[in-house]
């Protein structure tokens, strides 16, 4: 099976796409001439693919590129526009969070806006706070966006195409981290529903909820802690809105035990939402408080030893396990 | 090219009708329990919808913004339907999701209203994008205020729209008044039209009030679009005889400013006209004010005998199957 890293899993999504769907255009800043002209990077040779028709360097404008997306879909196209960054997601947000999300229920249902908005995230760059921070919990809290946070590449491939192709507003956040670290990726046309979260790995004794690039933190954890003769369950959402309660769920009930891991900070993270879902519907089998491991209410910092203070690690994951058992 | 009898009735037709439906609403806003929510209206604008709709081809998309009514009734939009909007029934053109802020009429191409103040440039782009894109013969007609070109979104999309030379004409209606602010409060320089320079496109100023006028400038900026040279800023320069909404007293506006623009109502302005030349009889214009009245009078009663939707159809339309 062909081994590569994200960004050119979503490249290959993105092209397969392309070739089939005429109505698809690529715009944003630099996705065709770029500054970050790499193969291992989404858009890596797409503009001499398709010509600059299909795929538009745009000025440096996140509202008009928002704004394009929104009323290109409103005009019959399926435009997949990038953020670069995520904090560049603030300058777009009143297109997709005021427009994209709402004007399909302002319609009475008479207007759809079948568009993607791939964003860039994810701390470890020492590029600081206003190039790194995770701003998934903003968008799943807007009725009417789609949001998918993949943590792999043969993930990213398919649940790219679910996006491409589903009628709602779809918000796609790629950590850049998982650009560099290759693994397979199935070959041809193949689709992952958005909507359904994956158990990455089977266990009996506590349930480790999860996304995006904390996926390997947890894998790292749970490896660890197999060792020691925990058998951790790792629950990769894979989608945040719409949510898979019943994967979290059924989960928690077998096993007793939650921890949430993400690494945008906690307050008013996505990980209370799963906390208060749990509490909701499954209090009766928890056997221990939840645990929420996340990144402190701090901005992301540049220099190198305060940014992997930053992130979360195997370490901290171990140790908030080791307090419910 | 010369303007028709017919257009020059139509126009009429159309202005008519939109003030008779503003007129009928304000009244309706005084009556306590009929009308539930804001009420923004255009009362005097009328030229601006009127004279840019007639301009256009059935297939061509209008964006427009809070102040819609007479946008909407020039483009042919169902009177009826739009009121049960606006009184929140299940029928409504938009059931009753939209209320009268956010009408938007698939059917007659108002793909999207936004009351986002400068919400619509990015999204005319978007539009005028797709109609480039698809080799269509359309383009796409972005309406907001005054006010409007102070927000950010003005300058981005204007930018790539120029940049793109996307086909989509950009109809400000300076009707003075950015809510409580007047034009020289929120604004430093004379003209906005002038700002088109900025963004390499043509921007020019008309009298907002004069149909036939508006209606001229849409033709040619429509021309412009369709033979790939790209977007056109209009200033249609007008005045908001109402308030920003129904419960704004007004206490900015002076009275001898409103009493002025009254003066010069466009209704007055292009029936007096008509009558002039002898296109249209005073029996004529009394069938054409009659008729509007029986629109009006019939869509309110559509509107109170249509049933409220159901409390749980509020969670209905959110997403596309």
């Amino acid at each position: 099976m062909q081994m590569l890293g994200m960004g050119q899993a979503v490249n290959q999504a993105l092209r397969e796409e392309m070739q089939r769907d005429s109505r698809i255009f690529l715009a944003g800043e630099g996705i065709g001439v770029g500054i970050h002209d790499s193969p291992m990077m989404p858009t890596y040779g797409l503009l001499e693919a398709f010509g600059p028709e299909r795929v538009k360097d745009t000025p440096v404008s996140e509202a008009a590129i928002a704004g394009l997306a929104v009323g290109a879909a409103a005009g019959g196209l399926r435009p997949v526009v990038e953020v670069m960054f995520n904090p560049f997601f603030t300058l777009a947000s009143d297109m997709i969070v005021n427009h994209a999300a709402k004007l399909r229920y302002l319609s009475g249902g008479k207007t759809s806006f079948p568009l993607v908005v791939r964003i860039k995230s994810g701390a470890g760059f020492g590029a600081g706070c206003q190039h790194s921070h995770n701003l998934e919990a903003w968008v799943a809290h807007c009725p009417g966006l789609k949001v998918v946070m993949p943590a792999t590449p043969a993930d990213a491939k398919g649940l790219l195409k679910s996006a491409i192709r589903d009628d709602n507003p779809v918000v796609f956040i790629e950590d850049m981290g998982l650009y560099f670290a290759p693994a397979e990726v199935p070959e041809g046309d193949y689709s992952i529903p958005i909507g359904k979260a994956d158990i990455k790995r089977p266990g009996t004794d506590v349930t480790l909820v999860t996304w995006s690039k904390m996926l390997g933190v947890a894998m790292q954890a749970a490896d660890q802690l197999a060792r020691e003769g925990v058998d951790v369950e790792v629950v990769d959402l894979r989608t945040l809105t719409p949510l898979d309660t019943e994967t979290i769920l059924s989960s928690v009930r077998k096993t007793g035990r939650l921890v949430v891991l993400h690494e945008a900070n906690r307050t008013g993270g996505f990980g209370g939402e799963i906390a208060a879902l749990v509490m909701e519907q499954a209090f009766d089998a928890l056997k221990a408080p939840l645990r929420r491991v996340t990144g402190p209410d701090i901005p992301v910092p540049a220099s190198p030893p305060l940014e992997r203070f930053y992130i979360p690690d195997a370490g901290q994951v171990i140790a908030a396990i080791k307090e419910l058992l | 090219m010369s303007i028709s009898t017919q257009t020059k009735l139509d126009m009429l037709r159309a202005m008519l009708l939109a003030r008779q439906f503003e007129e009928t609403l304000t009244e309706l806003c005084r009556q306590p329990g009929k009308i539930h929510g804001m009420m923004i209206l255009a009362t005097g604008q009328e030229a601006v919808g009127a004279g840019v709709c007639a301009a256009l081809s059935p297939e061509d998309v209008i964006l427009t913004n809070h102040r819609s009514h007479h946008h909407l009734l020039a483009r042919g939009a169902d009177p009826k339907a739009l009121m049960a909007e606006i009184f929140g029934r299940r029928t409504g053109c938009n059931k009753g999701k939209s209320g009268t802020l956010h009408l938007a009429v698939p059917e007659v191409n108002a793909l999207c209203t936004t009351t986002i103040v400068g919400g619509g440039f990015p999204i005319a782009t978007g539009l005028g994008f797709a109609q480039q894109y698809q080799k269509q013969e359309a383009v796409t007609v972005c309406f907001f205020g005054d006010g409007a070109t102070s927000e950010g979104s003005f300058h981005e999309a204007l930018n790539l729209a120029g940049l793109w030379r996307l086909p989509v004409i950009f109809v400000c209606e300076n009707n003075g008044y950015a809510a409580a602010q007047s034009y020289a409060e929120h604004t430093p320089v004379e003209s906005l039209a002038a700002r088109a320079d900025a963004y390499g496109m043509p921007g020019e100023c008309v009298d907002g009030n004069d149909a036939p006028s508006v209606l001229e400038a849409t033709r040619r900026a429509r021309e412009r679009a369709l033979a790939g040279d790209g977007p056109t800023l209009i200033e249609c320069m007008t005045y908001r005889w109402r308030g920003h909404g129904e419960t704004d007293p007004q206490h900015y506006q002076p009275a001898e400013e409103i009493a002025a623009w009254k003066e010069r109502c466009p209704i007055a302005r292009l029936s007096g006209f008509l009558q002039a030349s002898g296109e249209l009889s005073d029996a004529e214009l009394e069938d054409l004010r009659a008729s509007a009245a029986a629109i009006v009078t019939e869509a309110v009663r559509f509107a109170e005998e249509s049933p409220w939707p159901e409390p749980e159809e509020a969670l209905d339309d959110v997403w596309a199957e």
